[in-house]
């Protein structure tokens, strides 16, 4: 017997949102033409994209030709990164940014110190938050180009103090980049950054869409070869369908966003609060009231992360971990290994539109026994 | 120096941090043990299991025989 599928990983990718499906099969028909040509079908084209733009950027309160929407929320991190280091080399070549960004930012700034730049981690506390102090002196140094801060932690859901982030990068004169892709559609991200990035699957849009805001007069170069579409921004021919749905999708989340997370708060607050009571030994992880709305993450002693997230799997719950065992380097999580807490047995789980109160409740029933069950099969009960 | 040395060298997380919650109880209350583990999730985890246990974590070295740690049993 199969379990009913409950889908509790959000976090990595949300189900398409009913208004991107509907914008999606509309703009098919219509949106498939160069929006940069001087014909009819390109002119619809072009009106498709302008809308799509225009209704992004009203839900982040930025002006439309700040906006470029990208391949991926990957792809916008990278040129976010890469970008504004470029645009400031005379300034330096040092990239600040916390112990905790997703892997998108630290690979962006690996190949900034393999190019010759410098990049300097600040670390965050045991809750998973940045370390404020440390921050601002790291960006007051000399020779600091950029700075890279995410909004709030996309695998235990601490939310990062961008404002004062923000006034210490203002201070600096060090233009900063949010990464906001767990917080767009979900939560407001203060001012003070000069480039954001999201992405449309994390909201439920479509994969293969992500949004690279550079504010005005921020010193920013485009690190791909030259290429006009999209401000000069991102090179290539857009997914249009994809960018309208995106947006579309976008508006709709942005409108529940307030209504969605309080009601997603709670049952996080209830995951919380159940599994530290009635699973042994377990390490629920950040920061228990700064904390997204929608994603909550906790470590089983003893127990092996993928071993568990197959049974859960065969339960039909779909989670995601950070555990070593689960990632393809073989290396636990640069987030957990950064807070210094419980690696193994990591589960991350997040909610989303079609999170009932019933499939958390069936979550929270069933996971003490799947836990109990691998620790009395891994022999460690009572350790 | 430590008083005894767990060679996990090959085991995968969790089965270091097993192996030292199962020998630390069978040893006198001061005892220092040694864990050489070669996953490098056991510079999170055994430290992690040290802090939920109320054991002192003395630290980690790089010997010979790769990243070691000490735990010492405090109660």
């Amino acid at each position: 017997m199969s379990a009913t599928p409950v889908y509790l990983d959000a976090a990595t990718a949300t189900p398409l949102h009913p208004v991107a499906r509907q914008a999606l099969l509309a703009a098919f028909e219509d949106g498939w033409a160069d929006p940069g040509k001087l014909y009819t079908q390109a002119r619809r084209a072009r009106q498709l994209l302008d809308a799509a733009r225009a209704a992004a950027a009203e839900v982040l309160g930025v002006r439309p030709d700040e906006l470029s929407f990208t391949p991926s929320g990957t792809m916008a991190a990278h040129a976010a990164v890469l970008g504004g280091l470029a645009g400031r080399r005379r300034a330096g070549r040092t990239l600040v940014h916390s112990a905790i960004e997703h892997s998108a930012v630290l690979h962006a700034a690996e190949r900034h110190v393999a190019d010759g730049g410098d990049a300097v981690s600040v670390p965050v506390d045991r809750l998973g938050r940045l370390d404020v102090d440390a921050w601002s002196a790291a960006v007051r140094a000399p020779g600091v180009a950029f700075a890279a801060l995410i909004s709030a932690s996309h695998e235990v859901g601490t939310v990062q103090p961008v404002a004062e982030a923000a006034a210490a990068c203002a201070d600096a004169g060090v233009p900063l980049h949010v990464d906001a892709a767990q917080s767009v559609g979900r939560v407001p991200v203060p001012a003070g950054w000069s480039v954001l990035t999201a992405s449309a699957h994390k909201w439920g849009g479509p994969a293969g869409v992500g949004l690279l805001v550079v504010r005005k007069g921020t010193r920013w170069e485009s690190p791909y070869p030259a290429d006009e579409r999209e401000s000069g921004r991102t090179p290539g021919a857009l997914n249009l369908p994809a960018v309208v749905a995106a947006a579309a999708s976008l508006r709709a989340v942005a409108a529940d966003a307030a209504a969605e997370a309080a009601r997603l708060a709670p049952l996080v607050d209830r995951i919380r609060a159940r599994v530290a009571a009635e699973v042994p030994d377990v390490e629920v992880v950040g920061d228990p009231e700064r904390r997204l709305p929608h994603l909550v993450t906790f470590s089983c002693l003893y127990v092996d992360g993928e071993a568990l997230l197959h049974a859960l799997d065969r339960r039909g719950f779909a989670v995601s971990s950070g555990s070593s065992c689960t990632s393809s380097t073989l290396r636990p999580s640069h987030v957990l290994e950064a807070m210094g807490v419980l690696s193994h047995g990591n589960v991350r789980v997040s909610l989303h539109r079609e999170t009932s109160e019933a499939d958390v409740e069936r979550f929270l029933a069933e996971l003490p026994g799947i836990v109990a069950d691998l620790r009395a099969e891994a022999g460690v009960v009572g350790l | 120096m430590p008083d005894e040395v767990l060679d996990c060298r090959g085991q995968r997380c969790p089965l270091p941090v097993i192996a030292v919650a199962r020998r630390l109880p069978e040893l006198p209350v001061g005892t220092v043990v040694r864990v050489l583990a070669d996953d490098p999730a056991a510079a999170v985890d055994i430290p992690a299991w040290c802090r939920m246990r109320g054991q002192e974590f003395v630290g980690q070295i790089t010997g010979p025989d790769g990243p070691a740690y000490d735990v010492r049993r405090r109660h």
